[in-house]
This record gives C-alpha cells, sequence and structure tokens, in this order.
C-alpha cells in the first residue's frame, strides 16, 4: 500500500500530533475554536482542507471511511477525498453510515442516527458565527470569552423584521453545552436538532481559517432563537420522488425545462438503504428493478 | 434637578499622556445624580482624551475615576476586570459619539439598532425587542415606517437622533456625549437640543457633553469646565462661566461668539 511516496495518510507526524493536540484542546472545550497551524493540501481552499487535515490525524488502519458532499457519496469531491484516504492510509471505505467509523461530511449530517464509536468530521468554511456581525477577529475572540453574544439575535431579529420568520435556513448559530456560540457549517438547519447529545463524536476543520473545534458525545446543542419565534426545521410538502421518505432532508432537482422537477433525498445512502428495502417512490424504479450500485468499498 | 448627598461620579488628578505628548493633566471634579456636565474648550484642548478615559475608552496614565453602582459602593472603574467595564458599558452607562457612524451598525435596520442594546442584556422576546425599538423610535422622532430602513438610508439628524435611541433604550445612568450637535444644520441641531433637553429632565440622566458649541453648553449644561491645553482652567455654573468668565481664555472664548 505505501507506494505513495507520502507518510501514512499524507501528513507528517509531527504535523498529525500538532493537529490531535489542538482537537484534545478542542474537545476539552466544547464549540471554542482552537488555532491550528493548517497545512497545504493537495486540493483548493474551500474544498474540504480543513476536514481532510482532521480526518487524516484521526484515521488509521483499522477505520472504514466514508465521505459525503450535500448528503452524496458519488459526488466529486467526495469520490476524490475517499480515493485519497483509501490510497495514503490504506483504509476500507463505504457508502453505508452504519458501516463507518470515520464520516467526513460536508453540507450535511446522514439521515441514519450515528452511533457510539463513530466520528463525523465537518468541513468548514467559516467558523466564526460572529463574522457576519464584527469583522475584527480580536473582537470576537473577546466577544467568546466574555459570552457577549446579543449581537447573534441581532441576525434573527433583522430575519424576521424582514421576512416576518426567521429566514436563516443553513449554519444556524447554536449553543454548546451553555457556553460558547458555534456555527455548525453550512448544515441545513434541518440538521441542528441531531447535533444535540449525538452519541458521536462531532470535530470540525476550517483549514482556510486554521481553526478546529469539536462537540464531544452527548453535549448539549441548542439552536438559538426567541421566546416568541421559536426554532424551526425545515419541512416539505411531498415525499422522495425515489424512495417515498417523508423524514428526510429533500433535494430539488429540476428535470427538464418546462417546468419540471422533483425532491429526492440528499443523503444518497439512506435514499439506497429504503429504495433496497423495497420502498418506492412515485417515480421510483419498483423494488424488484432496484439495483444498488456503489462505488467505495471495491 | 435631583441633588442628592453623594456624587455619582469623581474624578481624581486624571492625567493622559499620549507618549511624551499632553492629552490632559490633573483634571478632577464630581458629577452629581442628575446633573448635566459641560466640557468646553477648543480643538486639541483635550476634551475628547477626558471623555475617552472617564468612559473606558482610554486607560489613563495616572488618576482615578470613581463610580458609584446601583448598590451605592463606590467603584474605580479602571480598577475593574474588562468584562465589568464591559457590562457597565452595556447597563449603566453609555456612549453618543460624534459621527453617528461610529456608534451605529450601519449594516442593520433602525430596530435592530435599538433591539441589538436589549439583546445585548439579555432580552429574547421579539415582540417586545420590537415594541421597545417602536417606542423608542418615536420618542426620537422618527416615523414607525422607518423601523425596517437601514440608517444609511437616514439624514444625519435622524442617524444621531437614532444613535441617542439606541443608547437610551436601556436605561442607563451616565451618558457620554462628544459633540451630540457636530455636523448637524443650525435648525437640526436646535430640534435635536430640545430633544435631549427633554429626555435628559424626563429619564433624570447624569451627562458628561463635550463641546466645542457654547451654545449647546448654555442650553444643555447645568455645569462648565473649560479646558486649555490639557488641563481645566476654570469651571463653575454654566450661566456663571459664561455671563462672568473669569479666565482670560475664557473671556476670549466667550467674546469670540457672533452675537446675533
Amino acid at each position: 500500500m505505501m507506494d505513495t511516496g507520502y507518510n501514512y495518510a499524507y501528513l507528517d507526524e509531527q504535523t498529525k500530533r500538532m493537529i490531535r493536540r489542538a482537537i484534545l484542546k478542542a474537545v476539552a472545550i466544547p464549540g471554542y475554536q482552537v488555532p491550528f497551524a493548517g497545512r497545504e493540501m493537495p486540493l483548493p481552499y474551500g474544498w474540504g482542507t480543513g476536514g481532510i487535515q482532521v480526518t487524516a490525524a484521526v484515521i488509521g488502519p483499522t477505520d472504514t471511511l466514508k465521505v459525503i458532499d450535500q448528503g452524496a457519496d458519488d459526488t466529486t469531491n467526495a469520490v476524490s477525498i475517499r480515493r485519497f484516504f483509501a490510497r495514503t492510509a490504506a483504509v476500507a471505505t463505504t457508502e453505508k453510515t452504519t458501516e463507518a467509523t470515520v464520516i467526513q461530511t460536508r453540507h450535511r449530517i446522514p439521515e441514519t442516527p450515528l452511533g457510539e464509536g463513530q466520528m463525523l468530521i465537518y468541513q468548514v468554511p467559516i467558523p466564526e458565527p460572529l463574522r457576519w456581525m464584527e469583522p475584527r477577529e480580536t473582537e470576537t475572540r473577546k466577544m467568546h470569552a466574555l459570552q457577549e453574544y446579543g449581537v447573534m439575535h441581532v441576525k434573527l431579529y433583522e430575519d424576521i423584521a424582514h421576512y416576518g420568520r426567521i429566514a436563516t435556513s443553513y449554519n444556524y448559530p447554536v449553543l454548546v453545552n451553555g457556553r460558547y456560540v458555534m456555527a455548525p457549517s453550512p448544515i441545513p438547519k434541518f440538521d441542528n436538532p441531531k447535533m444535540d447529545r449525538m452519541p458521536a463524536l462531532q470535530l470540525f476543520g476550517a483549514g482556510r481559517e486554521k481553526r478546529i473545534y469539536a462537540i464531544p458525545p452527548y453535549t448539549r446543542v441548542e439552536s438559538l432563537d426567541f421566546d416568541d419565534h421559536p426554532f424551526e426545521v425545515q419541512t416539505w410538502d411531498g415525499a422522495c420522488a425515489l424512495c417515498g421518505a417523508t423524514d428526510s432532508y429533500l433535494d430539488e432537482v429540476i428535470t427538464d425545462d418546462v417546468g419540471g422537477r422533483m425532491f429526492v433525498c440528499s443523503d444518497s445512502d439512506y435514499c439506497g438503504d429504503r429504495r433496497a428495502a423495497g420502498h418506492v417512490g412515485d417515480q421510483g424504479a419498483t423494488a424488484a428493478d432496484y439495483v444498488r450500485v456503489t462505488e467505495a468499498g471495491q | 434637578m435631583s441633588m442628592s448627598s453623594n456624587p455619582m461620579l469623581s474624578v481624581q488628578g486624571l492625567t493622559h499622556w499620549y507618549g511624551a505628548r499632553l492629552g490632559c493633566r490633573d483634571v478632577s471634579f464630581d458629577l452629581w445624580p442628575g446633573e448635566v456636565l459641560g466640557i468646553v474648550g477648543e480643538s486639541g484642548s483635550g476634551k475628547s482624551t477626558l471623555l475617552s478615559c472617564l468612559s473606558c475608552a482610554n486607560r489613563p496614565s495616572g488618576g482615578q475615576v470613581l463610580y458609584r453602582d446601583r448598590t451605592g459602593a463606590m467603584v474605580d472603574v479602571h480598577a475593574l476586570s474588562e468584562p465589568r467595564q464591559r457590562l457597565l458599558m452595556r447597563t449603566d452607562w453609555g456612549v453618543v459619539h460624534q459621527n453617528p457612524r461610529d456608534g451605529l451598525r450601519m449594516g442593520v435596520s433602525a430596530g435592530a439598532n435599538i433591539g441589538e442594546r436589549l439583546m445585548a442584556v439579555g432580552a429574547r422576546h421579539y415582540g417586545d425587542i420590537r415594541a421597545g425599538a417602536q417606542d423608542w423610535l418615536g420618542r426620537v422622532e422618527i416615523a414607525d415606517d422607518r423601523t425596517d430602513d437601514l440608517p444609511r438610508t437616514f439624514s444625519g439628524g435622524m442617524q444621531q437622533r437614532l444613535q441617542i435611541a439606541r443608547t437610551l433604550v436601556t436605561h442607563p445612568r451616565l451618558v457620554f456625549m462628544d459633540e451630540p450637535t457636530g455636523g448637524l444644520d443650525v435648525s437640526v441641531q436646535a430640534r435635536l437640543l430640545d430633544l435631549l433637553r427633554g429626555l435628559v429632565a424626563d429619564l433624570g440622566l447624569s451627562v458628561i457633553i463635550v463641546t466645542h458649541d457654547l451654545a449647546v453648553a448654555r442650553l444643555l449644561a447645568h455645569r462648565l469646565m473649560v479646558m486649555k491645553d490639557g488641563t481645566v482652567i476654570e469651571s463653575g455654573l454654566t450661566d456663571q462661566v459664561l455671563d462672568d468668565p473669569h479666565h482670560p481664555y475664557t473671556q476670549l472664548l466667550v467674546s469670540s461668539v457672533l452675537q446675533v
């Protein structure tokens, strides 16, 4: 396996130690952004350089890796990162949420509940939840230190004033363990409730901003809201066109140029599992004809 | 004006150096509850330096600023930890800047600007926050239908009034104002002064107001301190200082105002 010319999992051992120290600190202070000496990675900033460094620091030969991008296992970014670790770290890869020990994700939390012994690693573009209100880094750090989080509600106030409801639908700010306000990375707010007291360890890596933060297992995660405008998640009128699920996050797919569209599960593994189990949506193939094809693990 | 026997703010020997350059030297005064103190003087006389040292924006090189908090205890504000200082600024104190852009969030609506101070002290009910914001917009004579407009769509006078509403919404006890009427035309200044005078009297605020405009000082301030080259050269009741100035510089200052 070690024909790549690189150290195991690409990064050198000193770098991995440095990242692991940052991760330990992050786990010890849930929601606190720990600076780390982010390295150049062989992919551009914004494509998951933070997540990939965290994964490289925690992964081992006995792990099974799943990588998702917007919920799907078969998108370019997910496929490249999965192959990257298959080559450099010789890990088994999978598309099945239940089989994975390490899941690197961008924009989604899998629909299948995660359990103890699993790790969810998020790719984070902008780790600072206060950035929208306060451009100065020195000031935002002070605001975190002193728990001055009033301005976070200003953004939500503006939403209600202009749209009549909290219109923020992704990267919805959360309060971790009653202490730090944290950006959950651009996951839809539909996924926010899954972070609360999740049995799996959640790690967040921001490569460009060089920050790592974490939510240890079973940690309280509350979404910010107003007393008279409580937090709520997105809902859809229809069901997944392929598997008929009504409880998952649905993507709208334009199918032609005359207004045709369908809603399908954004979590491709969840959708595939359901179809394999015989669930059929109104545009899905019948269960007998459905063949599940996966790329990972081959 | 309600005068109690204890000063609310007691400043002793306040001195500030910018390196080798003097900001202000050996300033001492007491401020009683409900009192408006004017600080006048020409540009560069140390007025703003003094104000920034009083309002914790600057740490003075020497001297003390003692503040009587709501429990009646005198605290040395520069000896407080930074979190306590910032809490004081959010709750008991307020600052009105000369340029409204320094005191407002230009990227969020007028309502949110006022609401922010409420949310910063823990308000979490949207309806209440909005009602509070609109109440204050009304008090500073800004129409309800401008609640959701950005401050940058406001005129200079409206921005200044919005800043005042934002500062006063949390009912501070002590407000620092730095040239609140600077940069406004005369008729707008007059209305703003009227408004300020009404609010100060209604709310029983203690105010320290820095201005180079003697008319503003005469209208608002109960007492005056005249500064020159970083030191206080004369102080007393406003009418007394303006009508019977003793120090040659104060005489010059008073006589250089155009009598229309």
